[in-house]
């Protein structure tokens, strides 16, 4: 068994009386770069808290690097690097200084770690931060995260806002942190293509639950797209593994995880030879999930 | 040779990563005993997960296009035949499935389609011999 970097058990987190996170099971072996997707509150930067041990499960509980979540200590929080939704930076700062308020928290700075980071964004370390566009200041938060050498890397929705070469400098950044094999990214995203590239798992979020947690090219190769002029009212469709259904002009589309004969046969008793597979993407396999209605049906997990 | 992936495209990654070099081997841009990038290198090029190169690499391992040296890197395998005459019959039928689709589509006729395609081999493989 590969040791676990990350480990989360009946999480579960209540705001009030409305369930926020329900049941969430999953774990994250070391030298993993997993993606966490989902629609504006479906519970990702909920889950980010509680595993930073910021906020307290309601039931269920949670690890980092071994250590339950509610009593990380400071030793076990320097071997993990964690940025916040929106990249908060103190505005008057310049970049250097920046560096040196974090740098005297971390007992493994890696200075030159940090000019290589500031490089790839383009960042000179003598700017004050208030002047830095929304990418550059991304830069320096992720800068600022990763100059502590840590094993564990959990970043919320690090790409939002930024522009497309941010993007890449993050992607590559992201990457270049994974090369010595033993260490482990998380991070939220609503950039498809980007946690196309990066990461090597997906998990998949609607309403406070897990839906997927799946590894990058089995997810893909186990779902497929379906059309055919439907016979039935569309809501009223029931297919084994049916994960979305949606109106195209005259034509129904159905994604379904894992299609079989039967599968087949039930879309050519609907639509005829109207029925076909179309060529599916990564993007629409996250879409269906994204959108689908609550149902325990069709859950992926491998 | 210059690799290039697009993410968000209905072939994965991977897959990408395999039909280009696939193809490079039959136009012969790349020959018998080339080394391709290494997994890192080239994941660093395209700036993608490792293992998606990884798995590009292993599905060309099974598939006899690549040969694995083992701290050495990847080379371009001798032409091997790796799959039975039926699997070889199908993955061929899939293809001309398509081409009869654009065919029609485009309205040509099948003598000539059969003879553009006799014409293209006859190009290609002056190219690549062996």
């Amino acid at each position: 068994m590969s040791k676990l970097a990350i480990e989360a058990k009946g999480l579960t987190r209540y705001f009030g009386t409305k369930p926020v996170v329900q049941q969430v099971n999953f774990t994250v072996p070391v030298g993993s770069v997993v993606g966490l997707l989902g629609l504006n509150g479906a519970g990702k930067s909920t889950i980010i808290k509680m595993l930073m041990g910021l906020l307290e499960p309601t039931r269920g509980s949670c690890s980092l690097l071994g250590v339950e979540s509610m009593s990380l200590g400071p030793d076990e929080r320097s071997r993990i690097g964690y940025t916040i939704e929106g990249h908060f930076l103190y505005s008057g700062m310049t970049v250097r200084a920046a560096e040196a308020l974090q740098a005297d928290c971390f007992p493994k700075w890696d200075s030159l770690l940090f000019q290589t980071t500031l490089q790839r964004f383009g960042i000179s370390p003598n700017e004050r931060i208030r002047n830095l566009s929304r990418g550059q200041r991304a830069g320096i938060s992720i800068a600022l995260t990763l100059s502590s050498q840590p094993e564990l890397l959990i970043l919320d929705d690090p790409s939002l806002g930024l522009d497309p070469v941010s993007r890449r400098a993050l992607n590559e950044t992201i990457l270049s942190f994974m090369e010595p094999g033993d260490r482990t990214v998380l991070f939220s995203s609503h950039m498809l293509d980007d946690i196309e590239r990066v990461t090597d798992r997906v998990m998949i979020m609607t309403e406070g639950r897990i839906v997927v947690d799946s590894s990058l090219p089995h997810f893909v190769s186990r779902l497929s797209v379906w059309t055919c002029e439907c016979s039935e009212p569309l809501d009223r469709v029931q297919i084994a593994g049916l994960v979305s259904r949606r109106q195209v002009g005259r034509n129904s589309s159905f994604v379904i995880v894992d299609a079989d004969e039967v599968t087949q046969k039930e879309l050519y008793r609907l639509g005829g030879n109207t029925a076909r597979q179309e060529e599916s993407t990564f993007d629409e396999g996250v879409m269906a999930y994204m959108s689908r209605s609550r149902s325990a049906a069709s859950l992926m997990s491998i | 040779m210059r690799y290039r992936i697009v993410a968000g495209s209905n072939v994965p990654i991977f897959r990408q990563i395999a039909d280009q070099i696939g193809r490079a081997v039959a136009t012969g841009d790349l020959k018998i005993g080339d080394s391709v990038p290494s997994v890192r290198q080239l994941a660093r090029d395209l700036v993608i997960n490792p293992n998606t190169v990884a798995k590009a690499y292993s599905d060309l391992v099974a598939s006899g296009v690549l040969e694995n040296q083992p701290g050495r890197g990847y080379f371009i395998n001798k032409r091997r035949q790796v799959y039975t005459k039926t699997e070889r019959l199908r993955r061929l039928d899939e293809t001309i499935d398509l081409l009869i689709s654009q065919s029609v589509a485009l309205d040509f006729s099948a003598s000539e389609v059969l003879d553009r395609v006799k014409e293209l081999f006859a190009q290609k493989l002056s190219v690549a011999p062996e």
